[in-house]
């Protein structure tokens, strides 16, 4: 400990890199509320008509999308740039400037809806990065619904239309009740009175959206909670930094078996036992401290609610500490050298960490590797966390992932103990 | 476990009987038994290999022997009372490097028990018996060479133990920290503490121990004061020391038509009597060999240890 002190370079590597990489990635994936990420979208309104800038509207009021019709200005002070066109649209997709690009080809007021297979409809044209799958499918998405929801007119046009030719014909008065409809249509169209009146409550937990299907939205799990993944990745990096902070200090045993301290150590009262587990306990409140430090500056800085959760917390801290410190501790009684134990550590520490979701979401895996997690400390400490942080639940809930951890820890302990024996006696 | 205190020999205060210790095919121990009363200082010497290292090690309960046992004032070595009553100075500086002096004999300190008061003053002790008062507060690893031997020492020290083995504790340090050392090995001697004192310096041996063991090969080849040694190798012959300016294979042929040994430019002999010097010389310029210097003096730990085992003591 004293050692430890001493040492600014351990200290800074103990403490200040895992807020730093913590930092990083709550900035990147912490965004509150969650949801889907935005994707930048260019637009090319060739056609300029009525309905094609309702399209446009309503795709810009997409809060998913960010729509770009124009390049940005490259300084303040410069003259705005030209709109895009269909050719430098695909450039600009090209060069990396948005995953995709739309083009609302000349015509498309004419005849903006397409009903069935026959009908030749205008067709828009998505320009996309194929390296993106995700964006296009969101774009698309999203079209269709503005098409839905912002030209209705359009839409009932064409599905009388459809039913003028499938009824055999509108009689005389027919036709003029559906005209007289269509226009009053056309009006509250042209007034923005239609379009997706989603309506949000005040406690921001139901959203009601109108559409062909009427969907109300209600937030069971986190609805009071701003940032979700914060605490995810308070958990997943600590943890992460926990096992090489633990491997690094438990390190200190094969130091001391090359300079000859642990066998004259080991020639005092001190017995081998005695020995590592006054390393372990050591260890244990290192990992704890640093998990602290992590927490406290999640709360400090992202808004983590640390202190309703205090006994969750303490307890999985705990226990999370206590099996990264025995797995350290059997890293280093495996290895020969600092050297090995330093890339012995890496290795598995890296893998155990992607594989038991430290560095992306577990529930986003495939079932096997979901499966595989569970091999590993990261996986039952991140669990445990988010049980804490996220569903709320009481210190008895966590039984589970508790007793997985605390019996991690005495297994791995009991294994490293075993191997120590080596340095026991000649 | 508590341990049955052995009956203790008078002053006995560690014994080895009959220690045998094998890696494989190699026996590192064969069959070794030795005393050290208290107050006295015994001597191991041996070439690298001889077994010395598995021996102190056996001493302070490390090894698994594979026949015999070792007593620590009475108590089996590796016994928590004989672990308290022995102390142990190893080759190696086995301290921590990037902890204070103070800080170190803590440590160590903690490891035998102590704490509080008796903690502190056995710091106070060891700072004052190794001259390291004025660096209490410095990192260890900012040390000198003699420094760090001597913490290395009072680090063996910290807990008042009737034995101390101590495994060349005097390698890589200066002149004047070898002989502070000397001195503190010797205010423990005379306080009545058993030391078994390892060396590849013959000189130190001399100096220190009142008795020397010569141990080559696993066994103890020769026990006793450094003058029973002598007496055992060369009974009453003396030593002759002769220096010559000649080619190497004249002073070669020169001293193996004697019975002598050359080393280096030296040549040497072991003669009864002075007046054999002369027909020696004699023959020497005969043989064209100018002498340089000679010189008589008694056989040393030096001369026993080569005719015992044919070599040098720091090969």
């Amino acid at each position: 400990m004293i050692a430890l002190r001493r040492d600014r370079g351990a200290m800074v590597l103990s403490f200040v890199l895992p807020l730093a990489f913590f930092s990083i990635f709550a900035v990147i994936f912490g965004r509150p509320g969650g949801g889907t990420p935005t994707v930048k979208l260019i637009i090319v309104d060739e056609d300029k008509s009525h309905a094609s800038q309702q399209l446009v509207q309503a795709l810009k009021s997409e809060s998913s999308l960010v729509v770009m019709t124009a390049p940005a200005k490259e300084r303040k002070s410069a003259p705005q740039p030209p709109d895009y066109t269909a050719a430098t649209a695909e450039a600009a997709v090209k060069a990396g400037d948005a995953p995709v690009a739309l083009i609302i080809p000349t015509g498309f007021g004419l005849h903006p809806i397409s009903f069935g297979p026959d009908e030749q409809g205008s067709q828009l044209e998505l320009l996309n990065d194929k390296s993106d799958a995700i964006a296009p499918q969101i774009v698309n998405g999203l079209l269709q619904k503005a098409a839905m929801t912002a030209m209705p007119a359009s839409m009932a046009e064409e599905g009388m239309k459809y039913t003028d030719l499938y009824v055999g014909g509108f009689t005389p008065a027919q036709k003029a009740k559906v005209d007289e409809e269509l226009a009053e249509l056309q009006k509250l169209e042209s007034d923005g009175k239609t379009g997706d009146s989603a309506t949000t409550s005040s406690s921001g937990n139901d959203n009601t959206s109108s559409g062909m299907i009427q969907v109300k939205q209600r937030a069971v799990v986190g609805a009071d909670k701003k940032s979700p993944m914060i605490s995810f990745y308070a958990a997943g990096i600590g943890v992460m930094f926990l096992m090489f902070t633990a491997s690094g200090s438990a390190g200190a045993l094969l130091d001391e078996a090359e300079s000859g301290t642990l066998e004259r150590v080991l020639s005092t009262r001190v017995t081998m036992t005695k020995l590592l587990g006054g390393k372990l306990v050591f260890n244990t409140l290192l990992a704890f401290v640093q998990l602290v430090a992590m927490f406290l500056w999640g709360w400090a800085v992202f808004k983590l609610d640390l202190f309703t959760h205090l006994p969750g917390f303490v307890v999985m801290g705990l226990c999370t500490a206590f099996a990264v410190a025995a797995f350290g501790m059997l890293l280093a009684s495996a290895c020969q050298t600092r050297a090995q134990l330093g890339a012995l550590s890496t290795l598995v520490i890296l893998i155990m960490s992607s594989v038991g979701g430290s560095m992306f979401p577990r529930f986003l895996m495939p079932e096997s590797m979901q499966k595989a997690g569970l091999l590993t400390i990261n996986a039952w400490a991140i669990d445990g966390f988010r049980k804490v942080f996220w569903y709320d639940m009481p210190v008895t809930a966590l039984w589970p992932q508790l007793s997985v951890l605390l019996g991690i820890g005495v297994v791995l302990f009991v294994v490293a103990r075993r191997i120590a024996r080596r340095w026991e006696y000649v | 476990m508590a341990s049955t205190p052995q009956t203790i020999g008078a002053g006995k205060a560690l014994e080895v009987h009959g220690l045998v210790k094998r890696f494989g095919a190699l026996t590192a121990v064969d069959n070794v038994s030795l005393t050290v009363r208290a107050g006295e200082c015994l001597g191991l010497l041996g070439p690298n290999g001889a077994g010395k290292s598995t021996l102190i090690r056996a001493m302070v309960g490390r090894v698994i022997q594979d026949a015999g046992r070792v007593l620590v004032m009475g108590q089996a070595a590796g016994s928590t009372d004989a672990r308290m009553a022995l102390g142990w100075v190893p080759q190696e500086l086995s301290i921590y490097p990037r902890i204070t002096c103070r800080e170190n004999l803590g440590s160590f300190g903690r490891y035998y028990g102590l704490k509080g008061q008796p903690l502190k003053k056995a710091i106070a002790w060891c700072l004052n018996w190794a001259a390291l008062e004025e660096k209490q507060g410095d990192v260890a690893k900012t040390l000198s060479g003699g420094m760090k031997r001597r913490l290395n020492m009072a680090a063996g020290m910290i807990h008042r133990p009737r034995v101390v083995l101590f495994d060349e504790p005097t390698v890589g340090v200066d002149p004047q920290s070898r002989n502070r050392i000397f001195e503190m090995i010797e205010a423990l001697r005379d306080a009545g503490t058993a030391i078994v004192y390892t060396t590849h310096y013959m000189e130190e041996a001399e100096r220190l121990c009142d008795r020397i063991a010569i141990i080559d090969h696993g066994r103890i080849i020769a026990e006793g004061t450094k003058d029973a040694l002598v007496e055992c190798s060369f009974g009453k012959r003396s030593q002759v020391l002769a220096r010559f300016d000649g080619t190497p294979d004249q002073i070669a042929a020169w001293a193996t038509r004697h019975g002598g040994r050359v080393s280096g430019e030296t040549a040497e002999f072991t003669i009864e009597q002075a007046a054999e010097i002369a027909p020696l010389l004699d023959d020497a310029a005969k043989a064209g060999l100018n002498l340089i210097d000679v010189s008589l003096r008694r056989p040393n730990l030096e001369s026993v240890f080569l005719h015992l085992t044919g070599r040098e003591l720091r090969d």
